[in-house]
């Protein structure tokens, strides 16, 4: 009886400490009211994904041609770009601020200072050690250059939201005509995958609210704006993958180094793991 | 154990020398080289092991941020993010110290249950388990000032919502809240003093740890079969043999950790934190971090906001006088056929409170299911099932704890440890 008490109560609790993690890992996210992201075979999934730079790098086209025009990316630097994993880096330049064409495309931007001579505010050509800079001098003025949205700084953006660079994509392709009965007001748009809550948008049944919400933002992606100069199709699919992955990257930069670690430590731990099991079985031999 | 003579042995004159003056050496080679331990102890036991590397990994992780961590409304996010970005190996850094609190906590739950099931609160070691609940005070201080530091969305409104409670406390809260807070509302003078609270918490951690080892030392552990070690045949010394399991176990539970560090480092986070905090805007659903989903719970089951407060802390202070609401005589539910199902039933209980933690208390449980009103909320939601569950929670200690343990007809218990033992390989023998 206690022998299969004893079982039974293992069985249970085994089953508990899984039923924990799950909860534990799933609980923290309740969903919102929105349609569940598209499903994209990037490169970079998995434990042994890694970016495709040729993608990173028609990515940061994408970004610096259409989404710049509203959106900042402040915690990024230009040598971010040209380090190991980075859409420009080159083996023969080790140091990114060396990097030709990390410098060719920090010289793009201008970046603001101060004239050591006269002690007067200016701006200059940035460098590969200065940031990303600010889109909009303050918040007010991003709200006033886009219909009273502050379009959101990017450079975090695929961790700051459920379902990262699918997201993204999936909120670039997924602008529809609202269906009949939801009043979107002027300068907004609706997209079903944006978060939001539409029940004093909709006139409609009651109980089948659309999913989705409206945001400020109009579809960014028109097929054929950003010419791509390695061949790849100039679709508004493409362009969105493309600007997607580069998002995730710049999300993460040391995504690829981290994976590759995280091999060699459960090697590691699992060989060590290995070697004090066996030391332990032989020490415990009779003992137990 | 007190009784257990000292068996060091100096050889060499230095340690003659120092042993006259501090028995430093004496005392670590008493504690950890020769000390007896029960020759029964399954893996549940490895988990006090694990937590002392937590606390480790905690404190030379955190210093380490420290080092490049602005305690400031305007740069705390982006120095969090410089450190993921610019410093050396600083993403492994932030993840470790990030993930290392949930498996901080993790482990914690599992060492507390375990004690929970053993009966190692009971008589001689009350005074080791309240320090243990101190510890878990403590940790749960130091973990939630440490999620404000980042500094996103749910760190600040996280940090509103819960100093806000304090606020519910009739007479004084209010004038406690505003010196809490350093001011009329959640700023740059809370997040500098959680900064310097959360660095100096895990040394006073460290402390209280060492006091609960000592106290461990004195009492002696307590093991699967809840009897006392009666000779040295129920013992093995500490090194090799325990040092040995315990450091399988850790590098076990290491394993684990390292698939969050390295593949899932933000699924146990939420996504809105790597939103900078803005005042002006709140997160459609503030939740805190999964460990302390089950006490949020508790905080909402109560329909009134103070009460709330008095229920969530009444449901970590009820931990306190555990030792003396079991009223047992048998300390392992291996013996107790009745009260071991009442156990199983508390851990899922607590996980039911963590899953209801997460939900908007509105939302039906059977989505779909006709309900009705009861006082003040939909019968089929998640507010009602919170309630039952937190209703289990405290009568699980106030009354099935006390009362079960005079009713109940415990199996025969074996008179040691090695009895205990031999039974066991008689059992998976026949
Ligand atoms: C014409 C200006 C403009 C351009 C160009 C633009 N955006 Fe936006 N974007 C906005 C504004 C404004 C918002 C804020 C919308 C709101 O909150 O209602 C926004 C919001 C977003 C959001 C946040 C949506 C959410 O979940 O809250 C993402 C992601 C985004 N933009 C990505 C992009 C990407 C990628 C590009 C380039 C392909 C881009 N945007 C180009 C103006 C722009
Ligand atoms: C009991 C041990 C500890 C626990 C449970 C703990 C927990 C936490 C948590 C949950 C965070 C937020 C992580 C995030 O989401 O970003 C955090 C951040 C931080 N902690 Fe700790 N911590 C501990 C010890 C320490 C110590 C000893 C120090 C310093 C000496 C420290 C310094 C920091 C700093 C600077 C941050 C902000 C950076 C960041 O958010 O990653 N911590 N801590």
């Amino acid at each position: 009886m206690s022998a299969f008490m004893t079982k039974s109560l293992k069985k249970v609790l085994g089953a508990v400490a899984v039923a924990a993690a799950l909860a534990g890992a799933s609980g923290a996210y309740a969903a919102g009211g929105a349609e569940h992201p598209k499903h994209v075979d990037f490169t970079f999934k998995g434990p042994f994904g890694t970016f495709d730079q040729g993608q990173l790098q028609r990515g940061y086209k994408v970004y610096k041609e259409v989404c710049a025009n509203c959106h900042s990316a402040t915690l990024m630097s230009f040598r971010n770009l040209g380090q190991k994993g980075g859409p420009f880096y080159d083996p023969k330049y080790k140091n990114p601020n060396d990097n030709p064409v990390v410098k060719a495309i920090a010289a793009e931007f201008e970046v603001p200072d101060i004239d050591t001579d006269t002690g007067e505010d200016i701006t200059r050509p940035a460098t590969p050690s200065d940031n990303f800079p600010e889109k909009y001098p303050n918040t007010y003025a991003a709200a006033a250059g886009n219909g009273g949205a502050i379009p959101p700084d990017l450079s975090v953006i695929t961790k700051a939201r459920h379902g990262g660079a699918e997201y993204i994509y999936s909120l670039l392709t997924g602008y529809v005509t609202p269906p009949k009965g939801l009043n979107v007001a002027p300068g907004q748009y609706y997209n079903p995958y944006m978060a939001g809550s539409l029940a004093t948008q909709w006139d409609g049944d009651p109980h089948h609210v659309p999913v989705g919400g409206v945001l400020a933002m109009a579809p960014p992606l028109n097929q054929g704006a950003v010419t791509y100069d390695d061949g790849t199709p100039e679709t508004v699919d493409n362009y969105a993958k493309d600007v997607s992955a580069f998002l995730q990257w710049a999300g993460d930069p040391h995504t690829t180094l981290r994976k590759k670690t995280g091999v060699a430590v459960l090697i590691y731990l699992f060989l060590f793991g290995g070697l004090t099991y066996a030391a332990y079985r032989q020490l415990w031999h009779g003992k137990h | 154990m007190s009784e257990h003579p000292s068996t060091y042995d100096p050889k060499t004159g230095v340690e003659k020398w120092l042993d006259k003056r501090l028995p430093i050496v004496r005392l670590a080679y008493d504690s950890f080289v020769d000390y007896p331990t029960p020759r029964n102890l399954n893996y549940w036991w490895t988990f006090g092991g694990i937590l002392s590397v937590c606390l480790v990994i905690q404190i030379v992780t955190g210093i380490i941020l420290a080092m490049h961590y602005v305690p400031h409304i305007d740069h705390a996010f982006a120095s969090v993010e410089r450190i993921m970005r610019d410093v050396n190996y600083g993403w492994l850094i932030r993840y470790v110290h990030a993930n290392g609190a949930s498996m901080f906590f993790f482990a914690v739950f599992i060492h507390m249950f375990r004690g929970l099931y053993y009966g190692s609160y009971k008589a001689p070691r009350e005074v080791l388990w309240i320090l243990g609940c101190i510890i878990f005070f403590l940790m749960i201080a130091t973990a939630f000032m440490g999620y404000v530091l980042p500094w996103g969305q749910m760190s600040f409104h996280g940090a509103v919502v819960i100093t806000n409670l304090i606020g519910s406390i009739p007479v004084i809260g209010g004038p406690i809240l505003t010196w809490l807070q350093g001011g009329f509302a959640v700023d740059q003078p809370t997040l500098n003093r959680f900064f310097s609270l959360h660095y100096l918490l895990p040394f006073v951690i460290a402390g209280v740890v060492i006091l609960h080892i000592w106290a461990l030392h004195v009492t002696g552990q307590n093991n699967p079969a809840g009897v006392e070690i009666k000779s040295k045949e129920d013992t093995v010394p500490f090194t090799p043999y325990a040092t040995v399991k315990d450091g399988l176990g850790i590098i076990i539970f290491l394993f684990l950790f390292a698939i969050f560090v390295f593949f899932l480092p933000n699924s146990l986070g939420h996504a809105d934190n790597y939103i900078p905090a803005n005042p002006l805007v709140t997160p459609a659903h503030i939740v805190p971090e999964w460990y302390l989903l089950p006490f949020y719970a508790i905080l909402r089951a109560v329909p009134d906001k103070f009460l709330g407060v008095v229920a969530m802390f009444a449901a970590i202070a009820v931990l306190f006088i555990l030792p003396w609401l079991d009223t047992s005589k048998v300390k392992s539910m291996r013996y107790r056929p009745v009260m071991r199902w009442f156990f199983v039933i508390f851990v899922v209980v607590c996980l039911a409170l963590g899953w209801c933690g997460a939900q908007l208390p509105d939302t039906p449980v059977i989505p779909g299911l006709p309900s009705f009103n009861l006082i003040d909320g939909a019968f089929n939601s998640y507010l009602w099932l919170t309630r039952f569950l937190t209703l289990y929670y405290f009568a699980f200690f106030l009354v099935i704890m006390p009362w079960i343990g005079l009713k109940e007809e415990p199996l025969p218990v074996p008179a040691s440890i090695s009895e205990a033992i031999l039974a066991e390989h008689a059992k998976k023998k026949g």
